[in-house]
């Protein structure tokens, strides 16, 4: 299979889908590899890496004419309808950053050429497809780079000194949203020696953000902003005035704010307001990593940077691309991940019960297929972690799944083997049915049929209650075994009825009176013992 | 008034009060909160019932009530009395010799339902034969096997010494088969015309059976036993019902039936074993090393700890974890052992107990003892629960138990027990073993969890060791 890596075309795009460690395991794995000639180039990956790694360097339509052409932005749409994708041959496949729901133009143009078309960018937050997402990755570069950005332009150190010619005072860092940019953030600033503090709206956040040695900022309002696939969703009035207030406490304290808090699918939340920004001290630095969803500062110009009575508020866009070797590498490998998710080289195809892979799936052959279905087997979501590659200091902070896979012991957990019991039971009643056939239509004299007939209604009974007594006892805590044997033990002495119904007698000791009285004794023995003990077991349990 | 109180539909109604009780019972036990009250439904259930039974034409109708009284009432003082006099240590053999009983009363209401004939000097109908062949026969191998799984437990019957150890003839299975088919066949003669011979020597032979059954059990599945011969006494009830055709037999006893058998095939998961294997005498024939060279005798060197060493070591520690066994049972150590557990938790230490499925001789044995100690259940955790946390842990002591802490279950697949779930104790970072000497354990296999590098030896009575440790603690 050819795959081919083409440049990026945007203008400050400075990454390319995969570095030349990539594109060599590419090869390795049995790919024909070709890339376009200076794709690497601005990531300061030259053409003769990848021709060392295995690959050709070709022509751009070449590269476009691959099987599989990757790349990282969505494929760019020229203002006459076209678009660079149009190169593609018919069949192929696509797989780079889509964003379907905000470029139904691009997906329509697509559509038309008949293209398979995977979206990085639609990869589910799961853990099993962790290695596959491309957005955290970028976001933990992006985190990382706020805090680089921010001390460029603040004019202090972040780590505290005492010298000779004076004390400076840490600086002292907000991080908005604890997001795998915003955990990247706060562990590089903590690293550069600041004092950092964190702030979410998702209790569950506090123990990554302790981890990494921030200190966590919430509001006291009994209100979880906990949301779908780990990101937040949006919160009450009350719960934002309560933040807002929170904000301008801090923005008096501290010297730099990044922001990071973003809701799927909707514009960036507005949280730092022109009066907050107006509130910081003079030299303060705000970097908002939300500006391409228009930014959650009021004051923020997307792709610039901006001085705001003093405050320098940074806009960028394209953080990660602002590191853009490691980025191309990280993003290299999520694809990687993807494609032998898919099968590798050999075995490509698209799985569609691949829960990893299906949700990226946004056009099959020209057809639509976004949004996907739901998937039955749904994993809880996790928590985005970071990638320890680029930040080793950072703990990865996935939560971890709650379900179970293989439980050994018994009790709660324990599930009633229920085909088995079902099969038991199937078998009772063909027994049953062909009993009752067998004497319905057999020959049958009049005292035989009324006894039959009885017994079928025993039998009735007698597999109804072995159902009630799987339902009931499966549950029993392992502690209370010994007790629950006790009680049912007491509970079988019930046979004492038989005894008693057996002294019958007309007066004459019979034989059998005598036999019944001895199994009334025993019978009651068990009932008083099996509840006495029973009970003084019991009595033992306290919590 | 006498008619309205002999009515057939009004038994039927208190008796079916009663089932719906009983089930409520069984229900109640299953949770810490509402096994008490679990229990008092049960024993209205069974009040409700005999109160029933009592009423009707056939009992209080008769002609002899000082027998029936005089059973009743010496029954329920005797059982009393047991109830009252059992320790805790004993519980499992009080039960076993309870299920004998069950079988026995059984096999009784059997004999007397033959010897009562048709009402009218006849042998009893076809099919009410072949239900008094059902209960008899069941009720006869709960019986013998009953009271051999109370003589293996308590180590000897009226003076005589039983082994533990399973035994296994050469062509058991043959024989069991045989058993089998011969009670067919007596059933057969006592079918056709009621000759009691059948009945009598059908009886005999499930008396051997049950003998046989759970003489080829033993070692670490004395549990198992217990709970599926807990099974047995409830089909043995169940058939008794079809017998005298009365359906709260048939529920009450279809409901033990059926919770003995959970109970057993939990038991058997936890073990991963096949639940066949254990009731045809599956254990010994596993292992060939164990069958054909006796235990297995213990290979290595083991490093020993003292009581005031391990009080040290102790003191250091913020988490501890207690695993007991047996040997904790066998030892009357719990209090000993709840003492030291106060003694820690006051210092600070998270003290927390772990529970393997099959430690003991009884399902649920160690919480029992646990309980009787005052230990607090909520610190009481079962292996699954702890398994995850034990590589946290600073010292795990275990206490007297032996295979379920075996890392020859995960380690060595020619073990007897491997595949069987252990407490992962070895990967703590101090282990503590108590044992009173190196014998193998109860399953006759060596444990290398003793010759591990983090494992030290604390040899002695478990009772004594803990109490030496607590007065170390306190010093």
């Amino acid at each position: 299979m050819q795959l081919g890596i083409v440049k990026e075309t945007r203008p400050e795009e400075r990454r390319v889908a995969a570095s030349p460690t990539v594109v060599a395991k590419w090869v390795k794995g049995g790919w024909e590899v070709a890339i376009e000639r200076g794709a690497g180039d601005s990531a300061s990956y030259p053409d003769s890496q990848y021709e060392a790694a295995g690959a050709a360097v070709v022509d751009r339509q070449v590269a476009w004419g691959a099987d599989i052409v990757v790349k990282l932005r969505p494929p760019v749409m020229h203002p006459d309808g076209t678009c660079e994708a149009d190169q593609m041959r018919e069949g192929a496949t696509l797989i780079s950053y889509i964003f379907p729901a905000e470029s139904p133009a691009l997906l329509e143009r697509l559509a038309v050429k008949k293209v398979t078309v995977l979206a990085m960018d639609q990869v589910p937050r799961i853990s099993r497809a962790q290695k596959m997402d491309a957005l955290s990755s970028m976001a933990n570069i992006a985190g990382y780079r706020s805090v680089i950005e921010a001390a460029n332009r603040f004019g202090s150190f972040f780590t505290g000194q005492i010298t000779a010619a004076g004390k400076v005072r840490p600086a002292k860092v907000l991080i908005i949203g604890g997001g795998v940019a915003g955990l990247a953030a706060l562990g590089c600033a903590k690293g550069m020696g600041a004092i950092v503090r964190a702030f979410d709206v998702r209790p569950s956040v506090e123990d990554q953000v302790k981890s990494l040695g921030g200190e966590f900022l919430t509001v006291k309002i009994a209100e979880s902003g906990e949301g779908q696939g780990g990101y937040a969703k949006e919160m009450s009035k009350e719960f934002l005035e309560a933040e807002y207030a929170l904000f301008r406490e801090q923005a008096k304290d501290v010297d730099i704010v990044i922001t990071t808090a973003l809701i799927p699918g909707k514009p960036a939340p507005k949280l730092w307001f022109a009066d907050m920004v107006e509130l910081m001290k003079p030299g303060s630095v705000i970097v908002d990593l939300a500006a391409e969803k228009g930014g959650n500062c009021e004051l923020t110009k997307p792709g610039e940077v901006i001085e705001h009575k003093g405050v320098t508020i940074v806009g960028y866009t394209d953080l990660a691309s602002r590191m853009p070797h490691v980025a191309s590498d990280l993003y290299g490998t999520n694809l990687l991940h993807f494609l032998d998710e898919m099968g590798g080289a050999a075995g490509h195809k698209i799985d569609h019960e691949n829960d990893a892979v299906r949700p990226a799936l946004v056009l099959e052959k020209g057809v639509k297929s976004w949004p996907p279905p739901p998937m039955k087997k749904a994993e809880a979501p996790v928590a985005p972690s970071i990638r320890p590659s680029a930040a080793p200091a950072l703990a990865p902070a996935p939560v971890p799944v709650a379900t179970k896979a293989k439980s050994h012991g018994h009790g709660a957990a324990a599930k009633p083997p229920s085909k088995t019991v079902g099969m038991v039971m199937a078998g009772i009643g063909i027994v049953a049915a062909i009993a009752f056939v067998a004497l319905r239509y057999g020959k049958a004299d009049a005292l035989a049929s009324e006894s039959t007939r009885e017994l079928l209604q025993h039998l009735t009974v007698f597999v109804m209650a072995i159902f009630v007594g799987f339902q009931v006892v499966w549950n029993v805590a392992p502690a209370l075994h010994t007790p629950l044997m006790s009680v049912t033990n007491a509970i079988s002495g019930i046979i004492v009825v038989g005894g008693l119904l057996g002294t019958r007698t007309d007066g004459v000791l019979h034989s059998s009176t005598i036999v019944a009285i001895a199994a009334t004794l025993f019978a009651t023995i068990n009932i008083a013992g099996g509840f006495l003990v029973t009970r003084r077991m019991l009595a033992m349990f306290r919590k | 008034m006498s008619y309205f109180w002999n009515s057939q539909a009004l038994i039927n109604a208190a008796y079916l009060v009663a089932a719906v009780l009983f089930i409520l019972s069984l229900r109640g036990l299953s949770s810490q909160e509402t096994a008490r009250r679990g229990n008092l439904y049960g024993v209205i259930g069974m009040v409700i019932a005999i109160a029933a039974t009592i009423t009707t034409n056939s009992v209080l109708g008769g002609k002899f009530h000082e027998g029936w009284m005089l059973a009743v009432f010496g029954g329920g003082v005797v059982g009393a009395f047991m109830a009252a006099r059992v320790g805790m240590t004993q519980m499992p053999e009080l039960v076993a010799l309870l299920h004998s009983f069950v079988g026995l009363a059984a096999v009784l209401v059997g004999f007397s339902l033959d010897l009562f004939g048709d009402g009218s000097g006849g042998p009893p109908h076809l099919i009410h034969r072949v239900e008094i062949f059902i209960d008899v026969w069941i009720g006869a191998i709960t019986t013998t096997g009953s009271v051999l799984a109370f003589a293996k437990l308590r180590g000897k019957l009226f003076g005589a010494k039983v082994s533990g150890t399973p035994l296994l003839l050469p062509a058991r299975h043959m024989l069991n088969l045989s058993m089998l088919v011969g009670s067919i066949v007596c059933a057969y003669i006592y079918a056709k015309d009621g000759n009691q011979i059948g009945l009598q020597v059908g009886a005999a032979i499930a008396a051997v059976l049950g003998v046989h059954l759970v003489a080829a059990i033993g070692g670490a599945d004395m549990p198992v036993v217990v709970s599926m011969l807990n099974s047995y006494s409830g089909w043995t009830a169940a058939a008794a019902g079809f017998m005298l055709g009365n359906d709260l037999l048939i529920i009450t006893g279809a409901l033990v039936g059926s919770s003995g058998a959970i109970l057993s095939y939990i038991m058997c998961r936890a073990m991963n074993r096949s639940i066949w294997n254990v009731i045809f005498g599956g254990f010994g024939a596993a292992p060939p090393k164990a069958a054909a060279g006796g235990p297995a005798q213990p290979a290595g060197e083991v490093q020993e700890i003292d009581a005031a060493g391990l009080a040290e070591r102790l003191k250091e520690a913020k988490s501890v974890v207690i695993v007991p066994g047996y040997g904790m049972a066998v030892g009357r150590a719990q209090h000993a052992v709840r003492e030291m557990t106060e003694v820690l938790r006051n210092r600070g230490v998270n003290v927390r107990f772990a529970i393997h499925p099959v430690a003991g001789r009884l399902p649920g044995h160690m919480n029992v003892l646990l309980a009787e100690a005052n230990v607090p259940y909520d610190i009481v955790l079962e292996m699954d629960e702890i398994n995850s946390d034990l590589p946290e842990t600073d010292v795990v002591m275990v206490i007297g138990a032996n295979d379920i802490v075996n890392p020859a279950a995960e380690d060595d697949p020619t073990s007897p027990i491997a595949g069987m779930p252990v407490l992962q104790v070895w990967k703590a970072k101090l282990v503590i073993v108590n044992k009173r000497g190196r014998a193998a354990g109860y399953a006759g296999i060596d444990n290398p969890l003793f010759y591990k590098p983090v494992t030290k030896m604390l040899f002695g009575d478990a009772k004594d060791a803990v109490e030496k440790v607590v007065a170390a603690l306190k010093a």
